[in-house]
């Protein structure tokens, strides 16, 4: 659906060059939610804006529903945006005018006829639950129903792509959570492929399949959200994983590890999906001559699977431990060994 | 003693010659207040699509325009009327007359307008701006259903500002041979020392520009007020 080739882009910032995308590749398929994520400056926007012309790449090129970007006259491209809705962080609304306003310009744009506007603005105000709100002046809204209307205003031309440009970021987490809700029902219900990029990994694990990992203009790491999240390679995107997924031995817990005398080793575990099928940690704990502590357990729900992390504590004579971890790793669990500074 | 002789004993005119004269101030001040902002939302227009960043980004046209602007505005009105006598009377066929002020009026206030009103439109959220072009909105679309309905109450305020401004324009350019309230002051006030007509056209004067204000407050809040 969106195929991103080799993309780069470089703004000259007075003498300086930003460097804003360095080859970017990136594939998006019908029917995605995909998401990307990265830290202030690292390119999100600059790449989201690639997929509706609004910036060009310096050199690669952006291929979007079949088409070449690069290939089209202004007045084609015109006509792709209407295929593709936009949502901002800032909401971007006309204030002053009213939600019917706001949600009807699109399709105004598009010269459609003023009988299919009204009936269309009612659809997808209803779609977006904001139907008694239709005479609303958008400065008398609250953010989260800013952001509804901003999605309303882009499903007006019946897209089959929406980007969505940090669509939570200025919101609370319980609004946050409404709004990505929608978002999941605009994919679903509607068969539309969402690009979205954010700094919030929780959004990524709520509603993403696919992620991709920005830094320093550069897609860093890409793959589907369990594998990302149970499987992070890069630096940036451990540090992303671990604003979700807490991997740390909780600090009352250290001193217990340092001050143990007996030999031992503290295992990360992860449990992905449904790959393990035995009750392993009861085994484990069955095992002679090994005692099993639990440092720390969390449970995420991505994707419609779980992931699981522990951590435990295993004590016991090296011979033990090492066939704890033999069994541990033919159960299907991902093991990690934990080194505990000094 | 009826009141028109009263009046007449009073501020050394006769009653018609004052109406005449608000006709001429309120003629000139209307045409080229007309005149003058269409000019001037054209200018300010080519300014904002035209500077660095902007949607038809043109280094050329945007440093024409600027440099115009400026100049024009550094002149002091009466030199610019002076300065443009051979095109005035290009135009009207004459130099003197409220029609042939019209002239150096608008080509005084035009700029002037241009700069109040390309600040009114660089007040428009950029991301409104970049949600109409993501919505696939032609240039002329983002003016007219964006750019303009946006600034509008912004832009109200601006051409009151520049109303006032022109105003004082007419003023000399009444004296200058336009006619109209400003050279009733100093033709007849000031020259034959009648301080009461003085006065009386200052109180006019400073009426009007109230009036003007307030119309100008008003009309603003009224499309401002769901904001
Ligand atoms: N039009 C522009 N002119 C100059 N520099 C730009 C422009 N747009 C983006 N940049 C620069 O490119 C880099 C990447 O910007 P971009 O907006 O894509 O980052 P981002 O990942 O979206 O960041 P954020 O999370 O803060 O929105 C930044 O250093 C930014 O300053
Ligand atoms: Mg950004």
């Amino acid at each position: 659906m969106i195929q991103i080739n080799h993309a780069v882009k470089t703004f000259a910032e007075g003498k300086e060059a930003v460097h804003a995308l360095r080859d970017v590749s990136l594939t998006v398929e019908k029917g995605d939610i995909y998401g990307i994520v990265g830290f202030s400056g690292a390119g999100k926007s600059t790449l989201l804006r690639l997929v509706n012309g609004l910036e060009k790449p310096d050199s690669g090129n952006v291929v979007v529903a079949g088409q070449d970007l690069s290939k089209l006259s202004q007045k084609e491209l015109l006509l792709l945006r209407r295929k593709i809705g936009m949502v901002f962080q800032q909401f971007n609304l006309l204030e002053g005018k009213t939600v019917k306003h706001n949600v009807s310009i699109p399709l105004l744009l598009a010269g459609t006829p003023k009988k299919e506007v009204e009936a269309r603005v009612k659809e997808v105000l209803r779609f977006v639950e904001l139907e008694e709100k239709e005479n609303a002046y958008v400065s008398q809204l609250s953010g989260g129903q800013k952001q509804r209307v901003g999605i309303a205003r882009a499903l007006a031309t019946s897209p089959d792509i929406l980007l969505c440009d940090e669509a939570t970021s200025a919101l609370d987490p319980q609004t946050t959570e409404s709004i990505l809700l929608l978002l999941k029902k605009v994919n679903r219900e509607m068969g539309v492929t969402i690009l979205l990029i954010t700094h919030q990994m929780q959004v990524i694990q709520m509603i993403c399949n696919r992620v991709a990992v920005m830094e320093y203009g550069k897609v860093v790491e890409e793959g589907s959200v369990l594998s990302v999240f149970g499987t992070p390679k890069e630096e940036v995107t451990k540090r992303f994983v671990r604003t979700v997924i807490n991997d740390q031995i909780p600090e009352k817990f250290i001193s217990l590890v340092r001050n143990e005398q007996r030999n031992q080793q503290v295992e990360l575990l992860k449990f992905i999906g449904d790959a393990v099928k035995e009750p392993l940690i009861a085994n484990l704990c069955r095992m002679d001559g090994l005692e099993v502590n639990i440092l720390g357990a969390t449970i995420q729900e991505m994707q419609g699977s779980v992931m699981s992390v522990f951590i435990l504590q295993l004590i016991g004579s090296g011979e033990r431990i090492a066939l704890a971890e033999e069994k541990i790793d033919s159960a299907g669990a991902l093991r990690e060994r934990m080194v505990l500074e000094a | 003693m009826d009141w028109q002789a009263q009046f007449k004993e009073t501020f050394g005119i006769k009653w018609p010659k004052l109406l005449e004269s608000l006709g001429q101030t309120v003629y000139m001040l209307g045409w080229a207040l007309l005149i003058g902002a269409v000019i001037g939302l054209l200018l300010a227009l080519l300014l904002v699509l035209c500077r660095k960043g902007g949607l038809k980004q043109n280094r050329v046209v945007y440093a024409i325009v600027n440099v115009y602007v400026n100049i024009v505005r550094s002149m002091p009105f009466i030199i610019t009327l002076v300065f443009v006598f051979p095109l005035t009377r290009l135009i009207v066929g004459k130099t003197y007359g409220s029609t042939a002020m019209l002239v150096p009026l608008v080509i005084y206030i035009s700029p002037y307008m241009a700069r109040l009103i390309e600040n009114s439109l660089l007040e428009v959220s950029p991301g409104v701006i970049e949600a109409a072009q993501a919505m696939g909105a032609t240039t002329r679309q983002i003016i007219t259903r964006f750019l303009l309905p946006e600034a509008l109450p912004s832009i109200v305020l601006a051409m009151t500002t520049g109303t006032v401004g022109l105003l004082g324009a007419t003023a000399m350019a009444g004296y200058v041979g336009g006619g109209g309230v400003g050279d009733l002051a100093l033709t007849y006030g000031y020259q034959r020392y009648n301080f009461p007509l003085l006065i009386l056209t200052i109180v006019i004067l400073v009426v009007f520009v109230q009036l003007l204000q307030l119309l100008g407050n008003r009309v603003s809040g009224k499309l401002r007020k769901h904001r």
